[in-house]
């Protein structure tokens, strides 16, 4: 079975966005970029399946700038098998994203797409419930354990409440939460066999082109800052101070 | 131009997200529907027919609906769509799996977690975990929203929509409900409680958790929170963590004990009306946001707060 993953190289998670001065964005300059932890957790997932033997090819792709590649390169030397850059430097939208992915998915016609389920830059949420869509593929989002028989995925999901069990016939797409695994760091001799990997370089046109945007960004704005308050010394003190000035009890 | 508000609700009663999200819908038009999609869902229907500036309540049921398998919804909803310019979903975990899908198959772009209305297209939505809030304009014709309840008041009830039953579409053919295990709980929602205690890392165990943070819920009345560590580690279920990728709160009240402040754990909650925070570093960046801090041991901290809320009279 052959399993595709996207990845996206986003801010590291590690890192506080800061907005530009003239609202335009959030300021990439210098920072650190990283592969999406929800990406990477995906990419493990499909690794610990091939080490059970139920997956035999795993294939990393982005969407992006040609440094992305470096993500894909990290991917690979996780474990995955080859990559795929799909080279753009406009920043797509999900809904672009989704068709882009849905033309590399009917190239390689993977059994099962494992991905993230949010990306932590954009925060949407949503490229993997669209892929399954345009595809027609069955899904499950939000994963934190899956199981491959022959024809299906049992799938365990995070939901508000909860927890709740799905089984999907394959070909499926499945989005990764946190607490699917946590993913391994590569080795340095496994980063060097990375570099011998392939990762074919295409572009949008390739894959059908990139439509037009359908949303335009008027504003990126800083929320309004909180300010620190007060360190009390009792917890009388505090009763007290959430009784009468906040008025929260 | 009508908009469609899809209800949160599980199947026997409405959730409170469905009146917040039909405030959002009323500020991008005047004529609000409300879909009730599951099963055996005749009294959460008459819930929202209550809901004031509620046009019409649509029902729809199939076992697939009331296990909210996303086809299914997403099916039902789609098939809504003509005649409807928008529709605005309650950011719920079951509300991003399915919404994202009927845009895709409008062919419009999703418009994920807003929590301002501007104008019909303008709509503000937090990236980056809410450090950035970005201003986005739709050019599509019909628009697909779902919407961060905890930034919208709750409409009022004192309507009498008129309910209407629906198609429930063609269900989800390739998708199998197998099992759930939901945590039932006597405490408030978390999402909609008016006070939140949190638990962090620094409680060591699952039996530490239940001790020490439990209590300080039941005594306030609160909901009970986590952060992704103590989820992680086992201390408290999956669906009590708050934060960037978990549940989004803004109670009037947030305790925070042992929990550092990461900005993922920030994200989730820096929009609550007063944040209190109980950690013994004093340099732990929660109390950056937090309005009362105590640098203490929680094992004492804890302890003295029940105290002193119970010589307060609670
Ligand atoms: C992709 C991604 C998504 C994430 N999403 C979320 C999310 O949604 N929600 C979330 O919470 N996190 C999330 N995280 C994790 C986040 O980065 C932090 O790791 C996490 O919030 C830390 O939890 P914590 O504050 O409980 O633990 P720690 O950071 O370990 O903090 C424990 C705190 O307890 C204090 N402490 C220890 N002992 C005591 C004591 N006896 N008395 C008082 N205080 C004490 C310490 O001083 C410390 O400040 C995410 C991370 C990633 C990478
Ligand atoms: N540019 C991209 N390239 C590859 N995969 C992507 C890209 N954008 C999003 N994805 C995938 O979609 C998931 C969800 O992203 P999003 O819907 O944008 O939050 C990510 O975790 C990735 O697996």
């Amino acid at each position: 079975m052959k399993v595709l993953v996207p990845v996206k190289r986003v801010i590291d998670y590690n890192v506080k966005a800061r907005v530009k001065s003239d609202q335009s964005g959030v300021d990439l300059a210098n920072v650190k970029m990283s592969m999406n932890p929800f990406c990477e957790i995906a990419v493990e997932e499909a690794i610990r399946l091939k080490e059970k033997g139920a997956v035999e090819e795993i294939i990393a792709v982005s969407i992006g700038p040609i440094q992305a590649q470096e993500t894909i390169r990290t991917a690979l030397a996780m474990g995955a098998d080859r990559g795929i850059l799909v080279q753009t430097d406009a920043d797509p939208e999900p809904l672009e994203v989704a068709k882009l992915l849905k033309a590399v998915a009917e190239a390689e016609s993977p059994s099962l797409i494992l991905m993230g389920k949010q990306a932590i830059d954009g925060d949407n949420n949503a490229v993997g419930q669209m892929l399954s869509a345009l595809l027609g593929w069955p899904q499950a989002t939000f994963a934190s354990k899956v199981e491959v028989a022959e024809a299906t995925v049992r799938v365990t999901r995070e939901v508000d409440g909860g927890l709740q069990v799905l089984e999907l016939d394959l070909p499926a797409v499945v989005t990764a939460d946190l607490r699917l695994n946590e993913p391994r760091y590569a080795s340095l001799p496994n980063i060097m066999k990375a570099k011998k990997k392939t990762i074919d370089i295409k572009t949008v046109d390739d894959y059908g082109g990139a439509g037009a945007g359908h949303l335009k960004v008027l504003k990126v704005t800083e929320p309004a800052k909180r300010v620190a308050g007060v360190k009390l010394e009792t917890a009388a003190e505090l009763v007290t101070k959430l009784k009468t000035e906040a008025g929260v009890l | 131009m009508a908009v469609l508000v899809v209800a949160d609700h599980d199947n026997a009663s409405l959730k409170d997200n469905t009146h917040k999200t039909v405030t959002a819908a009323l500020a991008v038009s005047g004529e609000v529907d409300v879909l009730v999609a599951g099963e055996g869902v005749a009294a959460a229907a008459a819930a929202a027919a209550q809901i004031t500036g509620v046009r019409k309540v649509l029902t729809a049921e199939s076992p697939a609906l009331g296990r909210q398998i996303g086809e299914a919804v997403a099916g039902c909803v789609l098939a809504l769509m003509p005649g409807y310019d928008a529709v605005l979903v309650p950011a719920t975990s079951v509300g991003k799996n399915f919404a994202p899908r009927v845009a895709a198959l409008l062919d419009v772009a999703p418009i994920s977690e807003i929590q301002a209305v501007i104008d019909a297209e303008t709509f503000v939505r937090p990236i980056y975990a809410g450090n950035a809030l970005e201003t986005v304009k739709s050019a599509d014709a019909k628009k697909v929203i779902t919407v961060r309840a905890t930034a919208f008041k709750a409409a009022e009830e004192g309507g009498a929509a008129p309910i209407e039953a629906v198609d429930p579409g063609p269900g989800a053919p390739h998708t199998r409900f197998v099992s759930d295990e939901i945590v039932k709980s006597d405490r408030p929602e978390l999402a909609a409680a008016k006070i939140v205690v949190s638990g962090g890392r620094a409680m060591g165990s699952a039996e530490e958790f239940h001790r020490v943070i439990e209590p300080l819920a039941d005594k306030l009345g609160a909901a009970v929170g986590a952060s992704r560590a103590a989820v992680d580690a086992g201390y408290a279920p999956n669906d009590y963590q708050v934060g960037q990728t978990g549940k989004v709160v803004a109670p009037q009240l947030y305790i925070a004990v042992g929990i550092s402040g990461a900005i993922q754990h920030l994200a989730g909650m820096k929009d609550s009306k007063v944040i209190v925070a109980i950690n013994k570093d004093a340099d732990a960046p929660i109390f950056q946001v937090a309005d009362y801090g105590l640098v203490a041991d929680y094992k004492t901290a804890v302890p003295a707060l029940m105290e002193a809320l119970g010589a307060a009279g609670l």
